[in-house]
């Protein structure tokens, strides 16, 4: 418990710094967001409209630095993000809370689906090295050394426009309303299963690779002959002794990967115009929308600061030696 | 002497697929006696390991038995060719029958088990029946067998010391009350007065539980003084088998002589540390004769032309060896001008 406690304090203690670096960084860029918005509508705006945008965005005020920082912080705890200038006047937070769970649940699901695949082939490949097996780790590793976005052109080329088994983009049947119906459900998942499909080929290859390797190493482990000179069942000594120490640099990565499913899908939203978290961030970087340029940096470093809690706590499960004690 | 326990025939051992593979073991025969501590020494890279990992087919690839057998009895009474086992039977047959402590005290145990688990699911593993609470007494009372508490169970082998960690594996082998203990340097990775706790531990267990051990080590001091009986391993085979007193005080291959020479004696007079001159051999390119004739002070022309066979020597003794130097038609011949002096005692 005091192990959880110390790192829940180490994981607040960059939180805050993550914060206050999120909050300087976009002060620091030269401009200000109000000559930028006039700059983008070319003089429709009017230019006296110019001071009641700079209160609006309450740049009025000539409040120091350290007063705009407490400020924030403020703003920020009672889940405040302030207004998108695109969609104004619409919170950021809530187009952020909108984009997050789409980006969350597909990416979040094939990267799990990718982990556990990966991890139980490269179980089976690592412990019957040299046999056929093998050979399934090349055509893996084609699949991920090829650029993610011509893969996803290529999937939407083939199983989207010629074959016509799965719609194109989008995330959900735009005849639709939301809600928990099973239909909308469904809809959900077949829109997914595309764009899942190819983030799982693209990234099982890693998961294959790194359990293959390390069940090589581990297999060769005095413990592991120990395991078999005990006459223990075959399927005793691959999970219980092979396994179970192999997959240990996996969960480290497979939570860093977690971590990444926030950030790291830009790719793939933009290639299947999915209504994620990553496009959102596209479309606030091409509009200098700084609150939402900002929002979203937030809960990317918050997710990967999340990701690591998760990969340390889950590490300290499964590796006593990682576990201090007293 | 006793019924043999262990039976190891002709047994051969190469490393490597393909044309070429390296002659590892070259044609073993090994007994040990119930209740018997058979020593096996000899430099690195002659084969000892690999003579006890071929022995319980646990060689890692690419090393392949290509020949041979291993008789194996157990409790019953019943001899079976553990070469012959198919793999249910070999399952059932390891650790029941016979049971390894390896070299590595510290990597033998699993880093993400208790030392309790590790105690019991062998024997679960042999014993389905038993019930969770019988497997935590059995484990118990082997810990308190090695002198290790029993509230230890729930420690995880990075809370142990390398004596501790050495004592649980012993535990853990004698778990099924095996026939048979192999042990490959138990005590390499110690300290020399753990070394000797846990030596003159495993002798008083097998006095009172009366398994059989094979001890393998390059220390032959240390064996002269446990085991009942030495064999001498250089380049694959074994050239000299005799108990540990005559082999101490009569060796009669100029190898074991020179092994011999290489340690300093613990009684009796001080005297010169010779060692051995040369290199061990390398195992891919032995010629016919002798493996040891290049490096033997004593070798004569037909020692680099035919490998001597283990047998007893001129003097009718019980012992084997495998040098010219004892063949009684070369030296009833006056092949040779007598054995030198070192080797005539």
């Amino acid at each position: 418990m005091r192990f959880v406690l110390r790192r829940a304090a180490f994981y607040l203690f960059t939180a805050w710094a993550a914060i206050t670096i999120n909050f300087f960084v976009p002060r620091l860029l030269p401009g200000d967001p109000v000559t930028a918005l006039m700059g983008r509508m070319q003089g429709r705006i009017d230019s006296n409209a110019e001071e009641s945008l700079r209160v609006l965005f309450g740049l009025d005020q000539d409040m120091s630095l350290w007063d705009q920082y407490v400020h924030y912080w403020q703003m920020l705890l009672h889940g405040d993000l302030g207004l998108s200038f695109t969609h104004f006047p619409t919170p950021v937070a809530d187009i952020v809370t909108q984009a997050l769970p789409w980006t969350v649940g597909l990416v979040g699901i094939a990267t799990v689906i990718a982990f556990l695949l990966g991890t139980a082939v490269g179980t089976g490949i690592g412990w019957r090295r040299g046999t056929w097996a093998d050979s399934l780790l090349p055509i893996t590793t084609f699949f991920s050394a090829v650029p993610y976005f011509w893969l996803g052109l290529i999937a939407i080329a083939v199983f989207a426009v010629n074959l016509g088994w799965f719609p194109s983009n989008g995330s959900y049947d735009r005849g639709m309303v939301p809600s928990l119906s099973w239909e909308f459900v469904g809809s959900v998942i077949y829109y997914g299963t595309l764009p899942a499909l190819t983030i799982v080929v693209s990234s099982i290859s890693g998961w294959i690779l790194g359990m293959r390797n390390m069940m090589v190493t581990v297999s060769s482990e005095d413990y592991v002959t120990v395991a078999h000179a005990k006459g223990l069942p075959a399927r005793a000594v691959v999970v219980g002794y092979a396994a179970r120490n192999a997959i240990l640099p996996q969960v480290s990565s497979f939570a860093l990967a977690l971590g990444f499913v926030v950030g790291g899908t830009l790719v793939m939203e933009m290639v299947f115009s999915y209504q994620g978290i990553g496009y959102t961030l596209y479309q606030a970087v091409s509009t200098h929308d700084y609150p939402l340029m900002q929002a979203c940096f937030l809960v990317i470093t918050l997710s990967v600061l999340v990701a690591n809690l998760v990969a340390d706590l889950a590490y300290a499960a499964l590796d006593p030696r990682t576990r201090q004690e007293g | 002497m006793s019924e043999p326990v262990l039976e190891i025939r002709d047994l051969h051992v190469d490393y490597g697929f393909g044309d070429d593979p390296t002659h590892v073991l070259r044609g073993v025969d090994l007994t040990l006696h119930r209740g018997e501590v058979l020593g096996l020494a000899g430099e690195s890279g002659c084969g000892k390991s690999t003579l006890a990992y071929a022995a319980t087919r646990l060689l890692p690839p690419p090393g392949l038995i290509t020949g041979g057998e291993v008789w194996l009895t157990d409790r019953d009474g019943r001899r079976s060719d553990v070469l012959g086992l198919t793999d249910a039977q070999l399952r059932a047959a390891r650790w029941r029958d016979v049971a390894i402590v390896f070299q590595g005290a510290m990597s033998s145990l699993n880093p993400v088990f208790r030392i309790g688990r590790q105690l019991t699911d062998g024997i679960r593993a042999h014993r389905p029946g038993l019930s969770p609470r019988d497997l935590e007494a059995r484990a118990a009372e082997l810990l308190e067998m090695v002198g290790i508490s029993a509230d230890r169970l729930r420690a995880y082998p990075h809370q142990l010391s390398g004596g501790m960690r050495q004592r649980v594996m012993i535990a853990m082998a004698l778990a099924l009350e095996p026939q048979v203990l192999l042990m490959d340097e138990p005590t390499t990775a110690l300290d020399v007065v753990m070394q000797r706790q846990i030596l003159e531990q495993i002798m008083e267990l097998r006095d009172r539980l009366g398994f059989s051990v094979v001890l393998i080590t390059h220390d032959v001091s240390l064996l002269v003084e446990v085991a009942d009986r030495i064999a001498i391993m250089y380049a694959g085979e074994i050239v000299e088998e005799a108990t540990a007193q005559e082999v101490y005080r009569r060796p009669r291959h100029p190898y074991s002589s020179g092994l011999l020479g290489s340690f300093p004696p613990l009684h009796g007079p001080r005297r010169e540390l010779s060692g051995i001159p040369g290199a061990p051999p390398d195992l891919q390119r032995l010629g016919a004769g002798c493996p040891f004739a290049p490096r033997c002070p004593h070798a004569m022309d037909v020692c680099r032309q035919v490998r001597p066979v283990l047998g007893p020597p001129s003097t009718g003794e019980d012992r084997r060896v495998a040098c010219h130097l004892h063949d009684a038609d070369l030296v009833g011949a006056g092949a040779s001008s007598g054995l030198p002096p070192e080797l005539a005692r």
